[in-house]
C-alpha cells in the first residue's frame, strides 16, 4: 500500500503517462524500425514473402556495385556544389536584403516564395523552363546568341541543372536563417569600424562574416544532410536519367527498395547513407567547432 | 595607332577640362542596392509567374516558341479541364486531413511529453530525452523499409490513415517545446499546484495559453512538412483518390505531360492554398522557420 502510494503520489508515474503517447509512437516509427532496418540489410527481402537471412551478402554486394558507386559520385558532385553555393549565395542576398530600403518587403517576399513552393512544384516548373523545344531559359540563350542546351535530357548538364533547381527553392530557407543571425550583429560594432576606418568590405569579412559563423556552420550541417538525402526533384524531373546521370543514392535505394523488391539490399544502402551522413556531420561540427566563436 | 596613356589615363578620354556634369559622388535617385536586389528578385519570380502564365495559354500557345511572353487571351477553362482532369477534390482533402491531423497529433503529444521533459522528475526521463533527441540524427530513409512494413502488418497502406500514423508525434516537436517551455516562469505553475490544480490542468490552462508562439512554430513547421511531403505517400499510396496534393500532381504530371498549360493550371492549384496562407501570415512563417534553424 504504501508503495503504491509512493508510486501513485510521486511524479514518476505521471511523468511517464505525460510522455506514454509520444513514448509509442516515436518507438514504434522512429526507434524500432532502426534496429529492424538493420536486420533487414543481413535478409532476402522482397517486402511481401518471408525473408530469410543471407548475412553480409547485401553489403558485399554493394561493395562491388558500380551502379551504387555511380549513384554514391553523383550525390557527392551534387552536395559538393549545392552546399557552398546554395550558402554562399544566401550570405550575399541577406546581406543585401539587412537594410531598410523601398520595396524591401517585396524583395524579401520574392526570395521567401520558393520555399513554400513543394518540391513537385518546382521540378514541373523547371521541366518547362528547360525544355530543350519550348523552354525559356533557352529562348533567352538564343536572345543572348548562344548555342542551344538540352540541360536536363543531357546527360552532361543534368546534374548542374538540378543543382540550380534546388539552389533555388532552398535559397529562401538559408537567407531566413543569415538574416535572423544578422539581426543579433550589434550596430555600434560596424559603427565603430566604420569611425575607426574600415572599408565596407573589410568589415563585412572581419565582423559580419565571423559572427555569422554559427548560422554558416548549422546551414552546413543542415544542407550536407539534406543534399545527401536528394530525392523527390530527381523523380519529378529525371527518374535518374538521361543514362543515370542523375541517380543519386536515395534514388537508387527507392529504386532497388520499392520498384525492384530488393528490400535487404535497400536498407543496407540506407545504412551505408546513414553511417556516411553521421560521419560527416560529426566532420562537419568537429571542425566547425574549432572555427566557429559562438557570441555569448 | 598606340600613343602611350597621359596620366594614365587612356588618351581618347583625357581631357583638360573637367566633364561638365561631375558623375563623382552623385548619388543616384535611388539606392544601389536595388541594382543587386532586382535581377535577384526577378530571377527568384520568374519561374512561378511564367508557371502562371503558360497556365492560361492554349494548348498550342504553350507549345510556342519563343515562349509567349504573356498570354494573348485567358484560358481560364484550363484550370477547369485540370481540376476535372484527376481526382483533385480528393487531392486537396487528403493532403487537408494529413496536414491537419499530423499537425493536431504533433502539438498534443509534444506538448504533453515536453512539459513532462521539462517539469515533471521521473525514473529514466534523462536517457529517454537523449533517446528522443538521436532519432532526429536518423535519416528518414533509413526508416522507410520498415515503416512501411508496419503499416502494412496494420492494413494501412494505400490510406490516408497510413500517411497520418507514423507522423504524429515527432521528437522535433518535444525538443522545440521543452526548450520553450523552461523559459517561462515557474511561479505561476506552483501557485496553481498550490491551489490545488492537476498536472493536466496547469499544462492547458497556462503552460499553454504563455506557449502560442512555440505552439504556432511547430504546428506551421509541421504544417509545411505535411503539405509538401512526397517520399512518404510516393510509396505507401496506389490509388490517386488516395494521394495527397503533390502525389496527385506527379500522378497528373504523369499522364498529361505533354500538356503544358493544363500541368501548369494543376501546378498552381496545388501550391495555392499553401501560398494564400503564406502571404497572409508571412512573419509568422519566416519567425518559425529562423526559429527552427536557430533552435537544431
Amino acid at each position: 500500500m504504501t508503495w503504491a502510494k509512493r508510486a501513485l503520489g510521486s511524479e514518476h508515474l505521471a511523468g511517464w503517462a505525460f510522455v506514454a503517447p509520444a513514448v509509442i509512437l516515436i518507438g514504434l516509427f522512429g526507434i524500432f524500425p532502426i534496429v529492424w532496418s538493420g536486420v533487414i540489410s543481413f535478409q532476402a527481402n522482397d517486402l511481401t514473402s518471408p525473408p530469410h537471412g543471407v548475412g553480409f551478402a547485401n553489403y558485399r554486394a554493394l561493395a562491388k556495385d558500380p551502379a551504387f558507386r555511380t549513384a554514391a559520385k553523383h550525390t557527392l558532385i551534387y552536395t559538393v556544389l549545392f552546399v557552398p553555393i546554395s550558402i554562399a549565395g544566401a550570405m550575399a542576398i541577406a546581406v543585401a536584403l539587412n537594410r531598410r530600403i523601398r520595396g524591401i518587403r517585396f524583395y524579401r517576399l520574392a526570395v521567401f516564395i520558393p520555399v513554400v513552393t513543394s518540391t513537385v512544384a518546382t521540378g514541373i516548373v523547371f521541366l518547362w523552363l528547360l525544355d530543350p523545344t519550348f523552354g525559356l531559359v533557352n529562348w533567352i540563350l538564343h536572345g543572348l546568341g548562344l548555342p542551344q542546351q538540352k540541360f536536363l535530357q543531357d546527360p552532361n548538364q543534368a546534374l548542374y541543372c538540378i543543382v540550380a533547381m534546388t539552389v533555388w527553392s532552398w535559397l529562401g530557407f538559408d537567407v531566413i536563417i543569415y538574416l535572423a543571425a544578422l539581426q543579433g550583429i550589434p550596430r555600434d560594432l560596424l559603427e565603430a569600424a566604420e569611425i575607426d576606418g574600415a572599408s565596407k568590405w573589410s568589415s563585412f569579412r572581419t565582423i559580419v562574416v565571423p559572427l555569422l559563423g554559427p548560422a554558416t556552420l548549422f546551414l552546413t550541417v543542415w544542407s550536407t544532410i539534406n543534399a545527401l538525402q536528394l530525392f523527390d526533384e530527381i523523380y519529378v524531373t529525371t527518374r535518374g536519367g538521361p543514362l543515370s546521370s542523375t541517380t543519386v543514392i536515395v534514388y537508387y535505394l527507392y529504386q532497388q527498395a520499392f520498384q525492384f523488391f530488393n528490400g535487404g539490399y535497400g536498407a543496407a544502402i540506407a545504412y551505408v547513407l546513414f553511417v556516411a551522413i553521421l560521419i560527416v556531420t560529426v566532420i562537419q561540427l568537429w571542425v566547425g567547432n574549432r572555427r566557429v566563436h559562438y557570441s555569448s | 595607332m598606340t600613343t602611350e596613356p597621359l596620366l594614365g589615363v587612356p588618351p581618347q578620354q583625357f581631357r583638360l577640362d573637367p566633364p561638365p556634369e561631375e558623375p563623382r559622388r552623385r548619388r543616384l535617385p535611388f539606392s544601389p542596392w536595388h541594382l543587386a536586389l532586382m535581377p535577384i528578385a526577378a530571377v527568384m519570380l520568374l519561374p512561378l509567374v511564367w508557371m502562371v502564365a503558360v497556365s492560361l495559354e492554349t494548348d498550342a500557345q504553350s507549345h510556342a516558341f519563343p515562349p509567349l511572353l504573356f498570354p494573348k487571351s485567358f484560358q481560364f477553362e484550363n484550370y477547369k479541364t485540370a481540376f476535372n482532369a484527376v481526382p483533385f477534390a480528393h487531392f486537396f482533402l487528403n493532403s487537408l486531413l494529413y496536414s491537419l491531423t499530423t499537425v493536431a497529433g504533433n502539438l498534443l503529444f509534444c506538448s504533453l511529453a515536453a512539459y513532462a521533459f521539462a517539469r515533471m522528475r521521473f525514473r529514466g526521463s534523462n536517457i529517454l530525452f537523449v533517446v528522443f533527441l538521436a532519432t532526429l540524427m536518423v535519416p528518414f530513409q533509413v526508416l522507410i523499409i520498415p515503416t512501411f512494413l508496419i503499416v502494412k502488418h496494420l492494413g494501412m497502406v494505400d490510406s490516408v490513415g497510413g500517411l497520418i500514423v507514423p507522423n504524429l508525434c515527432n521528437a522535433f516537436g518535444i525538443f522545440l517545446l521543452r526548450q520553450f517551455f523552461r523559459t517561462l516562469p515557474i511561479e505561476l505553475e506552483e501557485a496553481a499546484r498550490i491551489d490545488g490544480t492537476s498536472r493536466l490542468g496547469i499544462l492547458f490552462k497556462i503552460v499553454l495559453p504563455l506557449s502560442l508562439p512555440a505552439l504556432a512554430t511547430l504546428g506551421i513547421i509541421q504544417f509545411m512538412w505535411s503539405w509538401n511531403d512526397f517520399l512518404w505517400p510516393l510509396i505507401i499510396i496506389n490509388s490517386d483518390t488516395h494521394a495527397p496534393l503533390q502525389l496527385g500532381l506527379s500522378m497528373f504530371q504523369g499522364a498529361h505531360a505533354q500538356h503544358w498549360n493544363l500541368l501548369m493550371a494543376a501546378t498552381v492549384m496545388s501550391q495555392l492554398p499553401m501560398l494564400i496562407v503564406f502571404l497572409f501570415a508571412q512573419r509568422w512563417f519566416v519567425q518559425s522557420l529562423a526559429f527552427s534553424g536557430m533552435k537544431q
